[in-house]
């Protein structure tokens, strides 16, 4: 694995440092298209994939080597599935921004040697703790396309972004947001210790409140924030007529965000640091009273027409001609009730409930991803399942009366000792199992080391980690690189060096 | 009509021809006799068989009856050669982008990483750019190498001339070859096979389709479609047989000239009056859809020749699809968007919506090599237009529209620049929203005021942007009228205008169309809005003008009729059957707002229950006083002198 990594480091190292000197010199033929981005100026739109850095909610299984970013699920970087969505809609111009120079570094590293040839990925790094809205802000002047697709690079999911794109473009918005249905949480049915992780689990519903036509978004509060009681703007509710309020909906963070509101955001609310939290609430709360728009369209539409004063006129009428023929949100309905006070327009996008989506932001979520990507999900791996509904690497071995469970997956090279059981689990690459081990509901990294007669049970054991003999586990996370030593049984614990 | 006394001995069932200009389905209306085509002229005039994609009808054109073949050769292949030119691949053009974004050029900032601290290593106008938070530079990881060669798959045609008929807006190439074919008998004869051969297949096919196929009908269905297919192997041994299956004729030339896969599209472009019904074009025109379109199950019989889609699942389709139309330019993807989820509707409004959208098409509009302006924008517009009408069936108004725009692009002298071209066509656009939209308002405005005085009570219905003008600027004139908005629904449009008139301070009476004949003793006026006029002085408007009309009429109040004269179409038509669009059953299924009135969910799918939401009817002549139109005031029965001075204009123009 050292190897492997230093080969990609050595790689990346490479293309950083020679990559500006063959810019330079064949700038004009080569480099073009890229800032032309063609796939996505097509329809205007230009992907920010927010990737994070190492979180801490992830605590013992990201580290240095591995930022949230690259965490494993089922074998493959979870960015990759977010890489792979996007390339599937035809995004092909993407820009990754990573918290910290040195995951910055390793996704980059990591995006290079897998996407090359086939995306044009640029990778900014932010500094650590800013928050999605300061990432943003740091990257702000990069973005130029009228409409910026906003993707947490923390997604497995199946869900076209090109509908959420759709939507916004339609609606001619200011934000629109995808909800999907709150993903089914908690071990799988056998997993015994459900009510102690339902207590761990932070409660990350949200409330949001929509209009009668399921299209506009009239609140939004995270879990969080809802402590017992909750604001609502009177005059949004008055507009509207009628809310939906739902919790069974959870914002999944993709949004298309209008280049122009999102900057201005950003510009006016420099203490804002998350786009949940912060910018879409705030975005929700104002649409009646913007201040974002401030005279924007007055300006867009001078530009765009040929100038002539006494077309100025005529274009009034057949805007007003237009403007009287849309369908009327409630916005325009109280745009023309009251003054000239400016809207702008909050929509949803609400994705099938067959849809999976579900984010990678907690250990919990790590289990579930896991589980439900080689388990009920399994069309988004992008492996072909064997007739058991397992994978096993041909290169995997396996010892004798050694059964793997429907649901399971083997990385190559992994080696399973003698009278193993093992069910709804991933095991990655390289790793060496002893006999008489019983792994369960875990997820067991590349290169771990498990000793003969371990018991390991919904636990997460990273790359690296070494399980001496006669562990017993459940509920626990093994940091990488991690020894635990011989004949302990621990329940719910977290091993890593202080 | 004269060909219409010799029916042929096999008619397809399943078509219903009402009217005389269903062009689509030729075969079974005319009897393609060559003497009777070339010795009436009449006929042939009638019956060109529409392949440009004007959704309306084709004026007679203007050629000489006895060289008929050869045009509608031509006419044929230039039917569907659009498609050979949609494709245009974007990164054509590598040099001069660059300016574009200078923000985005790659800085790699970890060329230096163990000196910088976060954000130390950018450059220095971003780092002093951003305020609290240190700005970053992007670095570029990952690249796509674009082969050299990928715009450069463009099939050469060999095309002599570039004619195009200015009222029929057909492009026609003429290949080298084309005279030689005429004569020479041999290379009809090879035409033959092919066409022979296609036939074949398709009635393989519809056997197939036939076989699948369950229930009564089935039978009747299959061989209704081998029928018609048997027709087709027939036809192309008479070579003159123009009104013929158009497609089989188009084979010909086609396979002379392009590939394929051109060949393909080209069998495959739908027809805008397209009958629905025939099940064979109906599965043609479904391959090449961009729009996923899932017919509605349970139809109103007399109305199966008409599109009819389960609506829930358009649009979400056509959204996952967003970053994967490549050809589709986002501003008419939007308008196509807000036609299908039914954002924007009314004749005016669609049409300026569709004309600003091919203004951003023209501005961003860049020649491909090897290609000429006049052609690949023309061939650009049609798929757009198809895509469009895909989204939902064109007005009248957007049909007059596109012909003028198609009649600007063709027209544009090969001297001018790409950029004089643009803006010399992005000005006609603009000129065309102006005149004939704009200006024509202001003009009825001008004469409809006229026929206000005080204590009016003026009747509306639904929400006509024209009659809002007037109604708006005769308050301005401090005239003193009252005004009744009758309205229907679903779409309950009239709450809107009722909205805007109240606003304004405007006295006004609002009710439903079930109680039009109770008010209408006290109206003096009845102001009506039209999709379009038709030269028989019929007005096609939405669902319900016409009983309005006729209560109007029976009660002696004057029916005024204020329409724009681009609406205005040769078109005749004798009732609201044969051209006509099929809305959203559920939007009369259910009712908005009331989940208490649900006597019919579960319903929908019952075999024994039809929804009907028509969204047109056609008001006869009889019920109307006047029509009110930029040329002035005029009676019904002089909308053909417009319509034929308009045409005239219209070429000059």
């Amino acid at each position: 694995m050292i190897s492997e990594r230093l080969y990609t480091f050595a790689d990346f190292v490479c293309k950083t440092l020679f990559e500006p000197l063959i810019n330079l010199i064949d700038d004009k033929k080569k480099k073009k298209p890229l800032f032309l981005s063609p796939s996505n100026s097509e329809m205007d739109f230009q992907v920010v994939i927010l990737a994070g850095g190492f979180s801490s909610n992830l605590a013992p299984l990201v580290s240095k080597e591995v930022p949230k970013a690259l965490l494993p699920v089922a074998n493959r970087p979870v960015l990759s599935y977010v890489l792979d969505l996007l390339e599937s809609s035809n995004l092909k111009d993407l820009i990754v921004v990573v918290e910290g120079e040195d995951a910055a570094l390793t996704v980059g590293g990591w995006i290079s040697s897998a996407c090359v040839d086939r995306l044009h990925v640029e990778v900014a790094a932010v500094a650590e703790n800013v928050g999605t809205a300061g990432a943003l802000k740091a990257i702000a002047h990069h973005l130029t396309a009228k409409d910026i697709l906003i993707v947490s690079g923390d997604i497995v999911s199946d869900i076209s972004p090109g509908a959420v794109a759709a939507t916004h473009t339609r609606h001619d918005a200011a934000v629109t947001a995808m909800l999907c249905a709150e993903p089914v949480s908690g071990p799988a049915e056998s997993g015994g210790a459900g009510g102690k992780d339902k207590i761990k689990k932070p409660a990350c519903y949200d409330i949001i409140g929509l209009d009668s036509s399921k299209q506009f978004l009239l609140y939004i509060a995270t879990g969080v924030e809802v402590k017992r009681d909750t604001r609502l703007k009177k005059s949004i509710l008055c507009a509207a007529g009628k809310m939906e309020i739902r919790s069974d909906l959870v914002d999944s963070h993709i949004y298309a965000f209008k280049r122009s509101v999102l900057q201005e955001v950003l510009e006016q609310k420099p203490t804002f640091r998350c786009l949940k939290q912060d910018v879409l609430p705030y975005l929700v709360r104002t649409q009646l009273r913007s201040d974002v728009f401030s005279d924007e369209k007055a300006v867009e539409e001078n530009g765009s027409g040929h100038g002539k004063n006494n077309m100025q006129n005529n274009d009034g009428v057949s805007s007003q001609i237009l403007s009287n023929a849309f369908l009327p949100s409630f916005h325009k309905v109280y745009e023309s009730g009251l003054d000239i006070r400016k809207t702008h327009k909050c929509c949803v996008y609400i994705a099938d409930e067959s849809k999976y989506c579900v984010r990678l932001n907690s250990i919990q979520a790590f289990m579930d991803v896991n589980r439900d990507v080689i388990g009920d999900a399994n069309h988004l791996s992008g492996y072909s399942f064997s007739a058991h509904h397992n994978i096993v690497h041909p290169s995997a071995e396996l010892g004798s009366k050694t059964t793997v469970g429907p649901h399971c997956m083997l990385g190559e090279g992994s080696q399973v000792g003698d009278k193993c059981n093992v069910k709804r689990s991933v095991i990655g690459r390289h790793c060496r199992i002893g006999s008489n081990v019983k792994v369960v509901n875990s997820v067991v990294m590349d290169h771990a080391t498990i000793g003969d007669g371990c018991s390991i049970q919904g636990s997460v054991i990273c790359s690296n980690a070494q399980l001496q003999e006669r562990v017993a586990l459940r509920d626990c996370q093994v940091e990488a690189g991690y020894v635990v030593f011989a004949g302990g049984e621990h329940k719910g614990e977290t091993f890593a060096r202080k | 009509m004269e060909s219409r006394r010799n029916p042929r001995a096999v008619v397809d069932p399943k078509v219903r021809q009402v009217g005389f200009f269903t062009s689509s389905q030729p075969d079974s209306t005319y009897q393609p006799d060559p003497i009777a085509s070339e010795s009436h002229p009449v006929v042939s005039s009638i019956s060109p068989s529409g392949n440009s994609l004007s959704p309306v009808m084709i004026p007679p054109p203007r050629h000489n009856s006895s060289d008929t073949f050869p045009l509608r050769a031509a006419a044929a292949a230039s039917a569907v050669s659009p498609s050979s030119f949609s494709y245009s691949t974007r990164r054509d053009f590598p040099d001069g982008s660059m300016t574009a974004s200078p923000g985005r050029v790659s800085r790699a900032s970890f060329s230096k990483p163990s000196s910088s601290l976060p954000g130390v290593g950018m450059d220095s106008m971003a780092a002093a750019k951003s305020s609290s938070v240190p700005a970053s530079g992007l670095t570029t990881v990952s690249v796509v190498n674009m082969p050299p060669g990928l715009s450069g798959t463009v099939t050469c045609f060999k095309v002599v001339d570039l004619v195009l008929l200015d009222s029929q807006c057909l492009v026609y190439q003429i290949a080298e070859k084309e005279s030689d074919q005429k004569k020479n008998s041999k290379p009809l004869k090879e035409k033959t096979t092919k066409a022979e051969r296609r036939a074949l297949q398709e009635a393989q096919r519809a056997a197939k389709a036939a076989a699948k196929a369950e229930g009564g009908k089935a039978p009747l269905v299959s061989s209704g479609s081998v029928a018609s297919t048997n027709v087709k192997v027939t036809k192309p041994a008479k070579p003159s047989s123009q009104k013929n299956d158009v497609a089989a004729v188009a084979a010909g030339p086609s396979e002379k000239k392009g590939g394929q896969a051109e060949k393909d599209r080209k069998k495959d472009a739908p027809h805008p009056r397209m009958q629905y019904d025939d099940e064979s074009r109906v599965v043609k025109a479904k391959r090449r859809a961009v729009v996923k379109q899932t017919e509605a199950k349970n139809r109103v019989e007399l109305f199966r020749h008409l599109p009819q889609y389960e609506h829930g699942t358009q649009l979400p389709d056509l959204e996952t699809k967003f970053f994967q139309l490549d050809p589709m330019h986002p501003a008419v993807y939007k308008v196509g968007l807000q036609y299908l989820s039914g954002d924007i509707s009314g004749g005016n409004a669609r049409c300026i919506a569709m004309l600003q959208a091919f203004q951003e098409v023209v501005k961003d509009y860049s020649t491909p090599s090897e290609k000429t302006l006049n052609r690949d924008m023309t061939a650009k517009i049609s798929s757009y237009v198809s895509f469009l009408i895909e989204c939902r069936p064109l007005s009248v108004s957007m049909g007059n529209a596109i012909r003028f725009v198609k009649n600007r692009i063709a027209k544009l002298p090969i001297t001018l620049s790409e950029s004089e071209a643009k803006a010399a066509l992005q000005s006609d656009i603009e000129r065309f929203i102006n005149e004939k939209i704009v200006m024509a308002d202001t003009v009825i405005v001008k004469h409809a005021v006229t026929k206000i005085r005080d204590g009016d009570v003026l009747l509306t219905y639904g929400s006509p942007t024209a009659v809002e003008m007037v109604l708006l600027h005769a308050h301005e004139l401090k005239k003193k009228f009252r005004v009744l908005v009758v309205d229907s629904r679903p779409k309950l449009e009239g709450q809107l205008l009722l909205r805007r008139l109240i606003k304004r301070g405007i006295n006004c009476t609002y009710t439903h169309i079930n109680a039009v004949s109770y008010i209408m003793h006290e109206v003096t006026k009845v102001f009506l809005g039209a999709s379009s006029v038709l030269s028989n002085g019929t007005v096609y408007s939405r669902v319900g003008t016409a009983s309005v009309a006729m209560v109007a009429s029976a009660f002696r109040v004057p029916v005024l009729v204020c329409c724009e004269a681009y609406k205005f179409h040769e078109r005749v038509q004798l009732d609201s059957i044969c051209s006509n669009e099929l809305g959203d059953p559920n939007a009369i299924s259910k009712v908005r707002g009331r989940e208490d009135i649900n006597y019919l969910d579960g319903l929908t799918n019952n075999a024994n229950l039809q929804f009907l939401n028509l969204m047109y009817d056609a008001t006869p002549s009889d019920y109307i006083s006047m029509i009110i139109t930029d040329y002035g005031m005029v009676p019904p029965t002089s909308v053909p002198v417009i319509v034929r001075e308009y045409q005239k204009e219209h070429s000059l123009v």
